[in-house]
């Protein structure tokens, strides 16, 4: 394969940058998590491309246990999220100013 | 060709990444959320990871993107009446990623990563690998991930049971 490992990265802080972007410019909770499972996916995919062209098998290992906590994580957050809605009638990040106000 | 399927699986990740942080409706970022989980997974053949690719697909793009759509539809939050995006945080988002971005490019950049010669068998690529590494090396953590998954399930269901408070407000804007 002629593809470098730069261009693995490239794409990585690509995906990186672009939910950094989402994360800032968003206002609905829920796609600002989405955006956050962007970034955690680029850094995945750093991980697997770093492991992949030094020849260890150990970045594929942590990624595996980084997709575990990730799939829980989600989890909790979105319950979160839920019962924030429950509580609130609203996910829009600037109607939550409880601790501002 | 697999120059190619690089650079089709790279646009596909970017591309609906994109989609992710810009479409106004939710439901629409989750299914782009699918697509980069999907283009992500093909990197991930072409990183010779075939097992972390079957298990993106699986975990990310049968679990989490379903349980993103599914909450998108319960909330069933009404974009209508949504403030548009202000200029300044557009502005602050668009300086800070090409800040982070133009960062990660002179760090490329200046580094020269060059990537070795690599065996004819890459190390990740067999299953054996995995198996034998998870049930040796990495024994404890894997124990403390199935722990964790246990925690995060009990916790799930104590934090979505209906509280009081909770039921108050719901018959208050019933009412």
């Amino acid at each position: 394969m002629t593809i470098s490992l730069n261009a693995f990265l490239l794409v990585a802080g690509l995906l990186f940058a672009i939910g950094f972007f989402g994360v800032l410019l968003r206002r609905n909770t829920l796609v600002l998590y989405m955006c956050l499972e962007l970034m955690l996916n680029a850094t995945t995919l750093a991980l697997v491309a770093f492991s992949r062209f030094n020849g260890t098998p150990d970045g594929n290992t942590f990624v595996f246990f980084i997709i575990t906590v990730a799939a829980a994580e989600v989890a909790v957050g979105l319950a979160i999220i839920v019962q924030l809605y429950r509580q609130r009638r609203t996910v829009q990040v600037d109607e939550l100013t409880a601790l501002k106000d | 060709m697999a120059d190619f399927l690089f650079y089709l699986f790279a646009a596909l990740t970017v591309g609906s990444a994109l989609s992710v942080a810009l479409n106004r409706n939710a439901v629409n970022a989750a299914m782009s959320l699918f697509l980069t989980f999907f283009g992500m997974a093909g990197l991930f053949v072409l990183l010779e990871a075939y097992f972390l690719a079957v298990l993106q697909i699986m975990v990310y793009g049968g679990a989490v993107v379903v349980l993103f759509a599914f909450i998108v539809m319960l909330l069933d939050v009404d974009n209508r009446k949504l403030k548009p995006v202000g200029a300044l945080s557009y502005a602050a988002g668009v300086v800070a990623a090409a800040l982070l971005l133009t960062a990660a490019l002179w760090l490329f950049h200046k580094n020269q990563l060059t990537a070795p010669e690599l065996p004819a068998e890459a190390v990740g690529s067999a299953l054996k690998v995995y198996g034998r590494q998870l049930f040796t090396t990495y024994l404890l953590p894997m124990q403390i991930a199935g722990f964790l998954l246990l925690v995060a399930m009990i916790g799930v269901i104590v934090i979505s049971r209906k509280s009081d408070a909770a039921d108050a407000a719901s018959d208050e804007s019933r009412s």
